[in-house]
């Protein structure tokens, strides 16, 4: 266990809780990163997802890629972008956003999916236009599983941007690639659980938000 | 092209490496998983709680889950079996839940038919719940297994080699072709398994081709 009474004290090191190696600095990168990232692809994934459940159009299509896109290797993907677009901020952006949208995607299309169809109906029937059916009953009614989309997205890219450290990204993931490149395994570790600690805390932070904006029931 | 077939061999060794790599994690999940999603279906308190700790690990991300687990076992750094495990969890967080719905989706009646018709308990579930689960426990495998081979890609940051080294070695060098040439062999492999476990599941279950056509 001494590992990890050296990472402690490491993490409880002053000198490592300022300037721009310090852990605030790198946490506000990581939360960063990931509030950037998950805003252009939930702008770009939500309407479309919620295109697809509206009106059924392509869904197969959605689903193919989806499927396919969880296949693909973060790490290959993440150099190939650095190799394409050089080094800076945009190649492990773009990387993020395409890592992002399957869940987005999956949770809008499967959300409106989810909505009961009679109720969809029924919404018609009474007089609303296409919008409203859309935005006063389906978005609520599907707001779960939109939701949970968001939560899987925002989980993958704190878990990306970690690797992303790795192709000279800041953030919390650099203390892993920094420590092990001077075999600092105490560095390595603190890093380590400063991030499981973050994961958690935002999953936790979404469950409550999901049981909040839930329709009752 | 050219470049694949200079390095055939050093590809070919780092695939064998990805894919003992993915498949024992696979395989050690469904066996740890199935037990304990069907004891999970059988008792609704426990079994949530079980499903919620198996959420909560998903939610731990890799590469930090791979550098503490040496920590906590006093392994070396660079075993691969640090990798393993790793996943292992990952494997087991998943499928636990497809083997408790698969476990579920048994019908009630048809168990008790069986215990009527002489089965001891131990042949109940293992000759008439698991083959009915069966279907499900496949869909899961197939999705570890996926997700699995693409994972496995991250280990040679802490120096696992695989075929994800020729991401590093081809970042390293500047080099987009290896690159390419890693992303294209990990996706074959993921498709190469997913279409083994369909195979295997032909064979384990042959009255589903009778049914489904």
């Amino acid at each position: 266990m001494s590992v990890f009474s050296q990472a402690m004290s490491w993490l409880s090191d002053g000198a490592h809780w300022q300037g721009d190696d310090g852990f605030p600095h790198r946490i506000a990168q990581h939360v960063g990163y990931t509030a950037l990232t998950v805003a252009i692809a939930t702008a770009i994934a939500v309407p479309l997802g919620l295109w697809i459940g509206h009106t059924g159009r392509l869904r197969g299509l959605a689903v193919a890629v989806t499927g396919a896109l969880r296949a693909l290797p973060t790490l290959g993907l993440l150099t190939l972008m650095v190799l394409w677009r050089g080094i800076g901020l945009t190649p492990p952006t773009i990387a993020l956003v395409v890592l992002a949208i399957p869940p987005l995607l999956a949770g809008a299309y499967a959300g409106l999916e989810s909505v009961d169809r009679a109720t969809v109906d029924a919404a018609r029937a009474i007089g609303m236009t296409e919008w409203q059916v859309l935005g006063r009953v389906e978005i609520p009614l599907a707001m779960p599983l939109i939701l949970g989309g968001i939560r899987s997205a925002v989980l993958q890219v704190v878990a990306t941007a970690t690797i992303a450290a790795y192709i000279g990204l800041g953030g919390l993931g650099r203390y892993l690639i920094d420590g092990l490149a001077v075999r600092d395994y105490p560095q390595m570790l603190a890093g380590s659980l400063v991030i499981v600690v973050l994961a958690l805390v935002l999953d936790g932070c979404f469950a409550v938000l999901q049981r909040v904006l839930s329709p009752q029931r | 092209m050219t470049w694949f077939l200079d390095n055939l061999s050093y590809i070919r060794g780092l695939a064998w490496r990805h894919l003992w790599l993915s498949v024992l994690p696979v395989a050690l999940g469904f066996v740890i998983a199935v037990p304990i999603g069907w004891y999970a279906a059988r008792s609704r308190r426990i079994g949530g709680a079980l499903l919620t700790i198996g959420s909560l690990v998903y939610t731990i991300p890799s590469l930090p889950l791979l550098v503490i687990i040496p920590g906590l076992l006093g392994t070396s750094f660079l075993d691969p079996t640090n990798v393993v495990l790793v996943l292992t969890i990952y494997a087991v967080a998943v499928m636990l839940r497809s083997a408790a719905d698969g476990f579920a989706s048994v019908p009630r009646a048809v168990g008790d038919a069986a215990r009527a018709s002489g089965y001891a308990r131990w042949q109940q579930v293992l000759l008439v719940e698991l083959p009915l689960a069966g279907p499900v426990l496949l869909a899961g495998v197939r999705v570890v297994s996926v997700s699995t081979v693409s994972l496995v890609t991250i280990a040679p940051l802490i120096g696992v080699a695989n075929l994800g080294s020729l991401f590093t070695d081809g970042f390293q060098r500047y080099f987009t072709t290896e690159i390419i040439i890693g992303v294209l062999c990990v996706v074959v492999l993921a498709l190469v398994l997913d279409l083994l476990w369909v195979l295997i599941g032909r064979l384990a279950m042959p009255w589903l081709r009778v049914s489904t056509r």
